[in-house]
């Protein structure tokens, strides 16, 4: 159990950062640093131009040896940024690196008061007080090492999951992969093209999907949901929802005893269903029955009744005969599995671009989103890859994208970032029209082309050759001529400087993206951030952009950010390189800021144990009195319980009790009253 | 009020999580606040002992701010709402002893919440230089 160690006089280093200017251009560093040398415990006060830096680093670590210190200090930057590099550079020098603590003199001091040196440099000299008194209070503390599940998980069979898991699975690591729908392939099997080598889209994820379906590392479960997570990194319990599929496979069938039983995708079943419905993969422009797949190459080909729209006729039962293969009185099951680390690839949903009422989607006919021109468009689609006009099924000869829809939009109806990747496939969609509709004309409406990527700006440079027409400027609004149903796409044309009305057979809306609609509820469960705009978000933008600040847990694809296919599956084999770490390595360190009892102060009356959320503390007898203990491997170091306790008896290691009144008082009662 | 020369003295207990990286959002943005407030890290807001603040009140501060993470976004589950609960017991607390409860702030700023870490701390250095110095200063220490 820890103790405060009060024989021990505490000999504190004080270690000043300029950061070039980024400190020094609005605190007086040398001030501070003087005034270090002026408060109780301080053995030596230094200050230096990069405090991380292998100079800066080195004066800690002689500093220690040289003045016996007990305590370090740094004053830089924030502790999110460099905490661990002064932690090592303390041990280094042959003090336990929780012995160091770090005053925050720029994130929340030069850089938001630049203006105003002298109240900076009075709040720098009162942050390295506080950051003395504590780190004379500071013990020796050693990190717990847990075993690391030789598992993981991937949530989300698009292209994103799918290559997370393949890679993880080819490292030699059991990879389940979930994904709520019947399928994996996710949105990229929905469209047709993809820019700018104009690939098949089909024809490049399927081989995946096939090579995910048959990897036997992988155990792939489609139609299958989230429901709990327990645990922390490496020990992840997960509680997964298998929802009633209403049909078995092969093997499933054989563990039923039904001899060369099971769903073979005949596809007999479908044949004899009465009851129809719209099929969502098409986005409701084409019927499916209520069983159903939703696409000839779906993996895995195993049919799934639709309980919300079967009448239980019993008629595919019959359809199947001796394969028994139809189970309409199948329950949802719940099924847990132990994994070492996670990524998330949670995808993407279309805005609702409705509500931008002024362009009419859902009210006029011939205004359609691009997601349904990909299934329009697409050879497997519902009119066999013609593009036609939903209000008479003629073929149009001029169509107008208007693009930003729904994003760039600061009115606060849309989205206000950029999604990334509607420009590019925009200029496809201009591409496929003039490829299969002779005469027709593409009019582009555009703010700006972002054409970021290795060979998009030559693609758009083809297209404008092609003979796509572009006007730069903000549709206003779109109106229908109510007799043919053509359109009116009003909008200024800012580069001649003049309204324009512009008459049109077919609009396509390359409306924003946002996040899934299962993101918000999933990072939930994984204890996952997520920006202003609902996207996930990452342990740093630049530096760990896969990472989460759930230890374990990692981002892949869309679900962090609009992004590309070949930047999801970038981003997939970075996360699934990350996730595959901890695993190789077999154990993790897990930071010691655990709870202690003080037996001696514990009444026993067992109030922290509802606290706790981890179940962490439990009541025993010890010495014939009731005191708790804590099962550290299960205390994350919230201190919940040590925030509550009337008896002041729980030692919150890190965090101690005498240690953060000892910063208060160092605040409000040391330094110029 | 008193002193012509009176500075607030704000201390603000914020979780690791949410608010403190927030804070840190807003400092790389170049987010510009008052500089009257001093923060202490804790890992979770339900690590802060009602007695935390009292004691801060007893030490003279005019005001203490406690920040976390959105409800249902803890790092740690429910920290933040049992701190909430705590917190809303302690003000009903500070009014017995006729310590203006507007002294004591909980706020919920997320670690992408920088702007609003940035009018937080605006707003509450404005409170707290409304309501002036506080009465429990002359007995600190």
């Amino acid at each position: 159990m820890a103790e405060v160690k009060k024989n021990e006089e505490p000999r504190i280093g004080v270690f000043v950062c300029h950061c070039g200017t980024n400190i020094a251009g609005s605190i007086d560093v040398k001030a501070v640093m003087e005034y270090a040398r002026t408060l109780p415990n301080v053995a030596i006060a230094d200050d230096y131009q990069y405090m991380c830096s292998t100079p800066g680093q080195n004066k800690i670590a002689e500093a220690i040896a040289e003045q016996k210190l007990t305590g370090v200090v740094v004053a830089a930057c924030s502790p999110r940024l460099h905490e661990p590099t002064f932690r090592n550079a303390t041990k280094a020098g042959g003090l336990n690196p929780f012995r160091f603590e770090m005053a925050n003199i720029r994130e929340q001091n030069s850089w938001v008061h630049m203006h105003q040196p002298e109240e900076a440099t009075a709040k720098a000299k009162d942050a390295v007080r506080i950051a003395v008194a504590k780190a004379s209070l500071l013990e020796d503390l050693v990190p717990k090492s847990v075993p690391v599940e030789k598992a993981a998980m991937v949530v989300g069979g698009g292209v994103g999951g799918m290559q997370a898991a393949l890679d993880l699975a080819n490292a030699g690591i059991k990879t389940y992969l979930v994904e709520k729908s019947p399928t994996i392939g996710g949105r990229m099997s929905q469209l047709d093209k993809t820019f700018p080598t104009l690939d098949c889209s089909q024809c490049i994820l399927t081989p995946k999907m096939v090579d995910v379906y048959r990897n036997e590392g992988i155990e792939l479960l489609t139609y299958t949901e989230v429901e709990q997570v327990e645990g922390y990194i490496g020990n992840f319990d997960v509680t997964l929802r298998k929802k009633a599929r209403g049909v078995i496979t092969p093997a499933e069938a054989e563990a039923r005893g039904i001899v060369g039983g099971g769903c073979t995708g005949c596809g007999d079943c479908v044949d004899v269903c009465p009851v129809i419905k719209p099929n969502p993969f098409e986005l409701g422009m084409a019927p499916r029955k209520a069983i159903y797949i939703y696409h000839p190459q779906v993996s895995p080909l195993i049919f799934t009744v639709d309980f919300d729209a079967c009448v239980k006729c019993g008629l595919c039962v019959e359809a199947c005969g001796e394969k028994k293969a139809v189970d309409l009185e199948m329950k949802d099951e719940l099924m847990t599995v132990k994994v070492g680390t996670v990524v998330l690839a949670l995808g993407y949903d279309i805005f609702p671009i409705e509500k931008k009422f002024e362009w009419g989607y859902k009210n006029y006919d011939n205004v359609i989103t691009s997601l349904e021109f990909e299934r329009l468009i697409c050879a497997s689609g519902p009119t066999g890859g013609h593009l036609i006009r939903p209000s008479d099924g003629e073929t149009p000869k001029r169509v107008a994208f208007v693009l930003c829809a729904g994003s760039r939009d600061s009115t606060g109806v849309g989205k206000p970032y950029c999604s990334r990747f509607c420009c590019m496939y925009s200029l496809k969609h201009a591409h496929q029209i003039i490829e299969k509709i002779p005469g027709v004309v593409p009019y582009i409406f555009y703010m700006d082309i972002r054409s970021f990527g290795k060979m998009y700006e030559e693609f758009y440079y083809r297209i404008q050759d092609e003979g796509a027409k572009f006007i730069r400027g903000r549709v206003a609004n779109i109106l229908e001529d109510p007799v043919t149903k053509n359109l009116h796409v009003n909008a200024e044309d800012t580069l001649l400087g003049r309204p324009i009305d512009m008459e049109v057979d077919l609009v396509v809306l390359a409306a924003a993206i946002q996040p899934s609609a299962e993101t918000e509820k999933t990072r939930r469960l994984f204890g996952v951030s997520c920006s202003q705009d609902g996207w996930l978000l990452e342990a740093h933008p630049k530096l760990n952009p896969c990472g989460t600040t759930t230890a374990g847990v990692y981002l892949a694809g869309v679900c962090q950010g609009p992004k590309d296919i070949p930047d999801t599956v970038a981003q997939a084999e970075g996360a699934a390189s990350a996730a595959s770490i901890p695993i190789h390595r077999g154990e993790v360190e897990l930071e010691p800021y655990f709870a202690q009892c003080m037996e001696e102060k514990c009444a026993g009356c067992g109030l922290c144990v509802n606290q706790c959320p981890y179940g962490a503390l439990a009541l025993v007898e010890k010495d014939g009195r009731t005191v708790m203990q804590v099962t550290e491997a299960k205390c994350k170091g919230c201190g919940t319980c040590g925030g509550f306790c009337p008896g002041g008896a729980i030692w919150m290691q890190h965090f101690a009790t005498p240690q953060i009144v000892a910063q208060i008082d160092a605040f409000l009662l040391g330094g110029e009253q | 009020m008193a002193d012509e020369n009176w500075k607030p003295k704000i201390i603000a207990i914020i979780c690791n999580w949410c608010s403190y990286a927030g804070a840190d959002l807003a400092g790389g943005a170049r987010i510009q606040y008052p500089p009257d407030i001093r923060a202490i890290r804790v890992m979770c807001t339900g690590r802060i002992d009602p007695l935390f603040i009292l004691k801060a009140f007893q030490d003279g501060a005019d005001g203490v701010l406690v920040s976390g993470c959105h409800f249902g976004d803890c790092h740690y589950l429910e920290g933040n709402f049992k701190a909430a609960k705590r917190m809303f017991l302690l003000k009903s607390v500070l009014k017995n002893i006729g310590l203006d409860d507007k002294r004591l702030r909980m706020t919920f700023v997320s670690a992408s919440e920088g702007a609003k870490w940035g009018s937080v701390m605006e707003d509450v250095v404005k409170t707290i230089n409304e309501l002036g110095p506080s009465p429990l200063k002359e007995f600190a220490r």
